[in-house]
Order: structure tokens, then sequence, then C-alpha cells
């Protein structure tokens, strides 16, 4: 029953956020795909020039380029596995009776809310330093020789920091999933003499196929991008050892100054971002028309 | 029998939780500690847990020799800026798409989520270049802007999926007593919003305050909030590790605090309202 007036009010009042992100999608990936097809570079001011896919070429045959691919999936992948292994257990923990639920909770909760340069630093230096550290210390103590981490195992090192702090994200969604799932059907299954185990494959790992899907995808997007972590830490070495691509862009263009490679480097980010963007739509999609 | 099988059932999970939980914490609290140690007692082995000699002295230092509180108005400043603006923004924009939607509302809702898809480090040359030649670089008013883009689309999301909770029936009512939309959303819509608004609110806080793309990128003294001045310890010759301690521990404290209180919203939020 709208009237004309109340749908242009409702259009007026849409605007604003509706141009704003269309400019602030559109502008700045504009100049990328722009910046991607020239010779540029800022130590080396007004040479520009067109190139066309020179760029691309140059950051997809580079060598640190199929390194940092492959670190990026290492990272992606084993930091997804460790926090739904670790997860799924957790979640089924938290949500049996325990003394002191909301407490526990508060406490695997934490480290999603500790800044990651916080959380890096703490873990390099506090824990993971192979003289000083704890780590080292507990090492000694059953008598191992200490792990220098970031030298021996780099990127298990940083994975294991970015585990530690999607772990709880984890935990919590699929918590909230597990405290939605009807009691009574699981009683049902109980009363009709199922294991623990059995309820727990037929009926509770299929109530959970969604919220893990949901888990996957968003992690990856923010996992892709990964960046504090690396930045304070390694500083993507040694060598290219802990250089995603995210990093691997920001050298090239901050460090190295090459305008154009760093801008044909983010394309190729947004294309295997929007690949994962693409089907976590479609499943947020599914879910508002119901 | 039975309830014998419960009480023990109780007492392991109970047992197992506190384990796992005490672990997953233990970084953190191992940290405050540490914040309350002399640097040599941070550095010592074997480590001491609780029998070391307490000292406030390195939260005194952090301030004195780096100038710890403008870096904590600067993260106030730039976390809250953002988060006010982009309320500003969402609010009208998610009103308006819940209580009139059209054919298009939610092609329009799947568009706004897709931008927040985007990598930031696809835009890192252009906004870093965009910032240098207007001189925003190492600017508050700079990082406000950007992190409020950022955030707009969980904002906008965050707030629909409030708005649509909101019974229609509620406001049909107050049309039909005459109330116009002024009205309605003065004194019918915003008293019912209002916990909605509260946890988006807090939700993007948090974000905003621990971003460590753009702040890490685009800003270096004046500027710098908490996530870049505690960066800043990563250098070689800042390892001081109970500074480093205390320095995070104020850093995080105030979120860890609101993060707490938040934790339903923050399924929602950063689910986009998939999981409840």
């Amino acid at each position: 029953m709208a009237t004309r007036q109340t749908q242009f009010l409702a259009r007026s009042l849409l605007a604003p956020a509706v141009v704003l992100l269309f400019v602030w999608m559109i502008v700045p990936l504009a100049l990328t795909l722009y910046f991607s097809t020239l010779h540029y570079s800022l130590l080396d001011p007004g040479s520009e020039s067109f190139v066309g896919l020179e760029n691309f070429e140059y950051f997809l045959t580079d060598p640190a380029f199929l390194a940092s691919l492959r670190n990026t999936l290492v990272l992606v992948g084993s930091v997804l596995l460790l926090t739904i292994l670790l997860g799924i257990p957790l979640a089924l923990l938290l949500d049996q009776p325990v003394v002191g639920r909301n407490f526990v909770r508060l406490m695997v909760i934490a480290p999603f809310f500790v800044m990651p340069t916080v959380s890096a630093l703490v873990w390099k230096n506090l824990l993971m330093h192979p003289v000083s550290g704890l780590f080292a210390w507990l090492a000694r103590l059953v008598g191992l020789t200490p792990i220098d981490w970031f030298n021996d195992v780099p990127l298990l090192s940083v994975i294991l920091i970015v585990a530690w702090q999607w772990l709880p994200f984890a935990t919590l969604i699929l918590l909230t999933a597990l405290q939605s799932l009807d009691e009574e059907q699981k009683e049902a299954a109980e009363m009709d003499g199922a294991s623990a185990v059995s309820t727990f494959i037929y009926i509770t790992l299929p109530h959970l196929a969604r919220p893990i899907t949901v888990v996957i995808l968003i992690e990856t997007i923010f996992l892709l991008t990964v960046f504090a972590e690396i930045f304070v830490t390694t500083g993507g070495g040694p060598g290219l050892q802990t250089t995603n691509i995210a990093f691997l862009i920001y050298s090239q263009a901050l460090i190295q100054f090459d305008v154009g490679s760093a801008s044909a480097g983010g394309l190729v980010a947004v294309v295997i971002a929007n690949i994962v963007a693409f089907f976590l739509v479609r499943i947020v999609g599914r879910n508002l028309e119901a | 029998m039975a309830r014998m099988a419960t009480t023990r059932r109780v007492a392991i999970s109970t047992a197992a939780a506190w384990l796992f939980g005490f672990l997953i914490f233990f970084p953190i609290l191992w940290m405050v500690l540490a914040s309350f140690k002399t640097e040599l007692e941070a550095f010592a082995i074997p480590p001491s847990f609780l029998f070391f000699h307490w000292t406030t002295e390195n939260y005194a230092t952090v301030q004195e020799r780096s100038d710890y509180l403008l870096h904590a108005l600067n993260s106030i400043i730039i976390a809250g800026g953002s988060t006010v603006i982009a309320l500003l923004i969402a609010i009208p924009a998610a009103w308006s798409m819940a209580f009139s939607p059209t054919k298009r509302t939610k092609d329009i809702l799947l568009w706004m989520l897709s931008t927040k898809m985007m990598p930031p480090v696809g835009v890192l040359v252009p906004i870093y270049l965009i910032y240098k030649t207007f001189g925003l670089l190492d600017s508050r008013i700079g990082l406000v802007f950007i992190l409020c883009l950022g955030n707009l689309p969980i904002v906008i999301w965050m707030l629909f999926t409030y708005f649509k909770e909101i019974p229609r029936d509620i406001l049909e009512a107050a049309r039909m007593d005459g109330a116009t939309i002024g009205r309605e959303l003065v004194y019918v819509l915003t008293p019912m919003a209002i916990p909605g608004l509260a946890s988006t609110l807090l939700l993007n806080l948090i974000l905003a305050w621990n971003e460590a793309f753009w702040t890490l990128n685009l800003s270096t003294s004046n500027a710098a909030p908490l996530t870049t001045f505690i960066a800043s310890y990563s250098s070689p010759e800042g390892l001081f590790w109970a500074k480093l301690s205390a320095a995070s521990t104020l850093a995080i404290a105030p979120i860890l605090v609101l993060g707490w209180f938040s934790q339903k919203q923050l399924v929602r939020g950063l689910t986009f309202g998939a999981v409840k």
C-alpha cells in the first residue's frame, strides 16, 4: 500500500549508502585496473607508459607469485582444518552441562577480541622465543630440544597464531548452531538405543553441515588476506617462506614502489576472493528467502 | 544409578571444558602476568608464574616513553568515529529496505555484501596514492573514512536483520492512528530498534578497534592507533617483553570487556544472519 511519496522517501534514504558503496567499489578498482596496464614506479615518477598485459605476465611468472600462492593456500587450508577439527569437539563439549559454562565460554571466545598485532607479538616473543619462550622451557622440561619456531617452521608458526585467533569464531558459530538443534530428536534417537557416536554422525553432523560451510567461507575471506600477523612477525621471510599474496602485493607496492605490478597482483587477489565470495553470497541469499 | 552417571558425566565434561578453556585463554593470561614483571623476570628461565616481584612500573614507562595516551585516543577517535558515521548512513538505508522492500532489495543487499568480500589488498595501491595526493596519509580523518566504508556493509546487514524482526503490525497500527513517518520513526521504531542498534554499534567498534590492514598501511605516527603502535614493538631493538605486555594489556582490555558482552551478536553480525 506504499504511496508514491513513501516510495520516494524510501529510495532517498537508501541512496547515500548505495552511492557511497558504489563509489568505494568502483573507483579504486578501476584505478587498480588502470595502473595494472602501466609501467609505473614511484621511484621513477613521470615515466608512466602503457604496457598492456606486461605487468600480469611479470607478476604471474614471478617465482615469488607461485611461492606466495602456495603459502596462501597452505595457510588458509591449515587454519580452516585446525579451527574446524578443534572447533567441533570444543563446541560439543560446551554444549554439555558444564559447571561454570558461561565463564568457560568467556575464556574460549577471548582470543577473537585480541588485536592481530598483539596476538602475533605475544606468541612470537613470550611463547615461541627459542630461548626464553614458554614453549622452549616446556620442551626442555620434558627433555626435548626447543624448536626455533620462526626459523625452522615459520609458516607453521604463523598458522598456529592465526588458528588461535579464529578457533573462537568457529567454536562460537558451531555452538550457536548446536543449541538450536532440536533436543527431542536427539532424545528420540537415544530412546531408540542409538549410541552417542551414531547420534553424532546421523543427527548432529548433518545439522552442522550448514554452519560449517558458513565458517569455511567467512574464514576463507578473511584468511586470504592475513597481513598484520606476517607483518609484525616474519616480514614475509625467511626468504619467501611466509609471504602470502597479500604480503607480496604490499611489498611490491610500498617497499619496491612498483605500482604497476602490485596493481596486477591486486586484481589477481580480487579474482581469487571473488571465487569464494560467489559461493558465500549464494548461501546467504538462499537464507534470505527463507 | 542413572543419577550417578549424570553426575560423573557433568564432572568429566566440566573438567575437560575448564582445561581447554584455560589452555585457549592462557596466552592472554601469560601476557597480563608478564606486564607486572620486571624486564629481567619476563625473560627469566625458568619462568615464574605467580611468585615474582609484582610491579606496575611498566604501565608508567609505556606512557612516558611512547605517549601511549595519544595512540589510545587515536584508536577511540578512529573506531568510534567510523562506527558512528557508518551507523548514520546505515540506519536510513536498512530502515528503508526492511520496511519498504522492493523487488530489488534482495539484490541490493547481496551486492552490498559482495563489496565486503573485496580484499583490501586489491585496492591498496590506488587508496595509498589517493591518500598521498590529498595528504590523508597518517591522518585520523583518512582512517575514519576508510574504516567506515569497510564496515558499512556489515552495519547495514546487521541493522537490516534486526529491523526485519520488528513486527510490522505495530507499524501499521501506528499508521492507522495517523502517525507520520517521522513520528513512526521516533516513537515506535526507535525504542524497538535500540537493542539491535546497540549490538551493531558494539560489534563494529570491536572490528574497527582491531582493524590492522589499513591502520598499518596508512598510519605511521601522529594518527597511529594502538594496532600500529603495538606493531612498533616488533623491531628487534624494541624488544621489551614486560613493556610490550603492558601496552598490549591496555590495548585489548577495553575491547575484551565489550566483546564479552556482545558474543551473541558477534555470531549474527559476522555470518550476515546466516547463523543465528
